[in-house]
């Protein structure tokens, strides 16, 4: 039992690792709290939902597709509704990315209606036994997935030339510029990787709860954004350290039975953290921003 | 079931309609006029536009269809039944004032009505002065047949649905029980706090009941508490969207023994969507008033006639709107068989007698009332076969 909850804990806050991943980077290179970023979680469930549902096509493909809409996704929002505003002042971008968020949610209850739609599963396997204990596979699946993608994203910020240009343009827009590097393809870049972060959590998040409606975004991107600011907004291990935490925070207090607590917990531990260290986890002492 | 819905206003046109719907009724019979000779006047309301309205037009379908086969056979006592219908729009205040104009304006001598919980309360309370008889069809709370002795229901109410699913798991021999409820539904907690009270009084222990908030999709941590405690059973009664998270969720955690659901599992499979899938739908159990898989003859004739009369499959509201319409039709012969004239107390209290003492045979099983206005009536206990369609799996008696 132990061990499951451990697995319970993990799994939601891998999810919610890999939606805030996505959050943190945006931070760091704009100072945009991006609000759309849950949306698009919501956008690549339904995405797996139209290819597998209704043209009953490979799950495969539809994990292609999800995370390749996702990325398109971020990359178009980031081109058509903030690029425009780069030299706005910050106020004017975060009100534009809350447009984008009820843009998206009620666009998709336009196209596909307010009720839920169900997300075929990618796989026949449900449980893997480990040891005489049934883990749930999405779960073991949502962990594995998360520590790879965050080792490669780490290994992409760190050794590559891109990676380079993002911790420069972070550091200082204008010096990065001035030395040459391509600042706008630079953003793009970093809203494409934290995009198809995001399509990895849509399909991860389908693959566990098989539901896509047009608000799921909502509350998985407000729980994620808490994520972010508990790490330490703009630090990866952060956002990883962040999500986990309150995973944790909503298992233990659901496995003591204080499930409507669930998400007042959470918030306080937002607010807990604010108040002694308003810089969240990593925030100061981590300093590679991305 | 529905004591959760929620009322909200929706005014889209529908007073044009509702007065349309006011007019055609008057049209028959000279106005105001009680029966006569020709006919007798009785009320259909519910939520017809708005929010809830898929259930006040199903309830709707059923109760008319119950009248037209009627006045087909001959009516009651040769006389054909009229009958009047006004939309509630899901609102107390509306349902009241259609209350008050079947009443004093088309001096209908009986109503099928309210569907909605909180309307029905309303209407209760303003129909014990002029003891009216009144059916409804869906409203389930304990409150509406407690404010007079004029006011009968057609379903069982959400804790009888929990004391059948007890004693469902007790003749199955379930010895230990789990439940999973959502916290803050009276529908969800009603139905679990009496399964549980029953269950206890039946020997069944309750190893543990795990709750969860509105909205939630990640039952996994309830799951492994409830599962740690190696339950024959899981109780799950809510709605079939959270139902069937909640089952593919424990079969994906190696779960693989017996749910019990209650009438909201409904839907959960081969309705719009497949909320669970076929496979995780293995061993599990709900009650219900009505299903389509039903194969016995009432059921099945009631099917193929609702098909052949609306073009489409029958569910549970439009059988509970035929059998609403059939326990006030039984009180309405009553009386006219003793001879009364309509629209006397007499009258009145002959067709509330007459619904009391008598016993219907209707489409969601027989139904009869023993000094309260709770019905005594059989429950059909669903499963599902492997291709996840719905079986009938016994019919239990009350």
């Amino acid at each position: 039992m132990f061990i499951t909850q451990v697995l319970n804990g993990l799994q939601l806050g891998s999810i919610y690792a890999l939606v805030a991943l996505g959050y943190t980077m945006v931070y760091g290179i704009i100072l945009l709290l991006n609000f759309a970023h849950g949306d698009i979680i919501m956008v690549g469930a339904y995405v797996s939902w139209l290819v597998m549902a209704q043209l009953g096509l490979n799950p495969v493909l539809a994990v292609i597709l999800s995370v390749a809409a996702c990325t398109l996704m971020g990359v178009l929002i980031d081109k058509v509704a903030y690029a425009p505003l780069r030299n706005a002042p910050r106020l004017s971008i975060l009100i534009t990315a809350i447009g984008v968020s009820y843009f998206l949610e009620n666009g998709a209850q336009l196209v596909f209606g307010a009720d839920a739609k169900v997300v075929p599963a990618y796989t026949d396997l449900q449980t893997i036994q480990v040891g005489g204990l049934a883990l749930s596979f999405p779960s073991v699946l949502t962990v594995i997935v998360t520590i790879v993608a965050t080792v490669a994203l780490t290994l992409v910020v760190q050794k590559t030339k891109l990676g380079k240009a993002m911790r420069a343009v972070s550091e200082d827009m204008g010096a990065a510029r001035l030395m040459g590097i391509n600042v706008n393809s630079t953003i793009s870049f970093t809203f494409a990787v934290g995009s198809a972060l995001a399509g990895i959590g849509a399909v991860l998040y389908a693959m566990a709860y098989t539901q896509a409606s047009p608000t799921m975004g909502m509350m998985l991107g407000t729980k994620a954004f808490v994520a972010a600011v508990l790490g330490g907004i703009g630090s990866i291990p952060g956002a990883v350290v962040g999500g986990l935490l309150v995973g944790f925070a909503e298992v233990v207090v659901t496995a003591l039975g204080l499930s409507v607590w669930k998400d007042a917990v959470v918030f306080l531990l937002l607010i807990i953290v604010l108040v002694v260290r308003p810089t969240g986890i990593f925030g100061r002492t981590m300093n590679e921003k991305v | 079931m529905f004591e959760n819905v929620s009322r909200r206003q929706f005014v889209t046109g529908s007073a044009a309609l509702a007065l349309g719907l006011g007019l055609v009724g008057c049209g028959g019979n000279g106005g105001g006029e009680s029966s006569g000779a020709s006919g007798i006047k009785v009320g259909v309301m519910g939520p017809h536009t708005g929010d809830n309205s898929s259930y006040g037009l199903a309830c709707l379908n059923g109760a008319q269809l119950y009248f037209k086969q009627l006045n087909a056979d001959g009516g009651v006592n040769g006389k054909q039944i009229e009958a009047v219908v006004y939309d509630t729009k899901g609102d107390a205040t509306e349902a009241v004032n259609a209350y008050n104009r079947l009443v004093q304006e088309d001096g209908v001598t009986g109503i099928v009505g309210s569907v909605l919980t909180g309307p029905t309360i309303a209407v209760a309370q303003a129909s014990v002065a002029d003891n009216m008889p009144c059916v409804t069809p869906s409203a389930t709370a304990a409150d509406v047949v407690t404010y007079g002795s004029n006011y009968f229901r057609a379903c069982v109410t959400d804790p009888e649905q929990g004391r059948v699913m007890a004693h469902f798991a007790s003749e199955q021999g379930y010895k230990n029980v789990a439940t999973l409820y959502l916290s803050g539904s009276d529908y969800s907690e009603g139905v679990n706090a009496a399964f549980c009270e029953e269950a206890e009084a039946l020997g069944i222990t309750i190893t543990t009941q795990q709750s969860y908030a509105e909205g939630d999709v990640d039952f996994k941590a309830q799951l492994t508490n409830i599962i740690a405690t190696s339950p024959d059973a899981i109780l799950v009664p809510n709605y079939y969207q959270d139902d069937g998270m909640i089952v593919n969720q424990a079969r994906g955690q190696g779960y693989d023994k017996v749910f019990l659901g209650v009438d909201g599992w409904s839907g959960i499979y081969g309705g719009s969507e497949n909320y669970a899938d076929a496979a995780n739908l293995h061993d599990c159990y709900y009650c219900c008033a009505f299903s389509s898989s039903n194969e016995s003859e009432t059921a099945t004739k009631f099917v193929s006639d609702y098909e052949a009369e609306y073009g489409e499959a029958p569910t549970n509201f439009c059988a509970l709107g035929y059998d609403a319409a059939m326990v006030l039709a039984a009180g309405l012969t009553a009386a006219e068989e003793a001879g009364l004239e309509a629209g006397t107390d007499e009258y009145k209290q002959a067709v509330i007698d007459g619904i009391a003492a008598g016993t219907v045979d209707g489409v969601t099983g027989s139904i009869s009332y023993e000094g309260t206005g709770d019905p005594v009536k059989s429950s059909l206990i669903i499963t599902f076969a492997e291709d996840g369609t719905e079986e009938t799996f016994q019919v239990l008696e009350a």
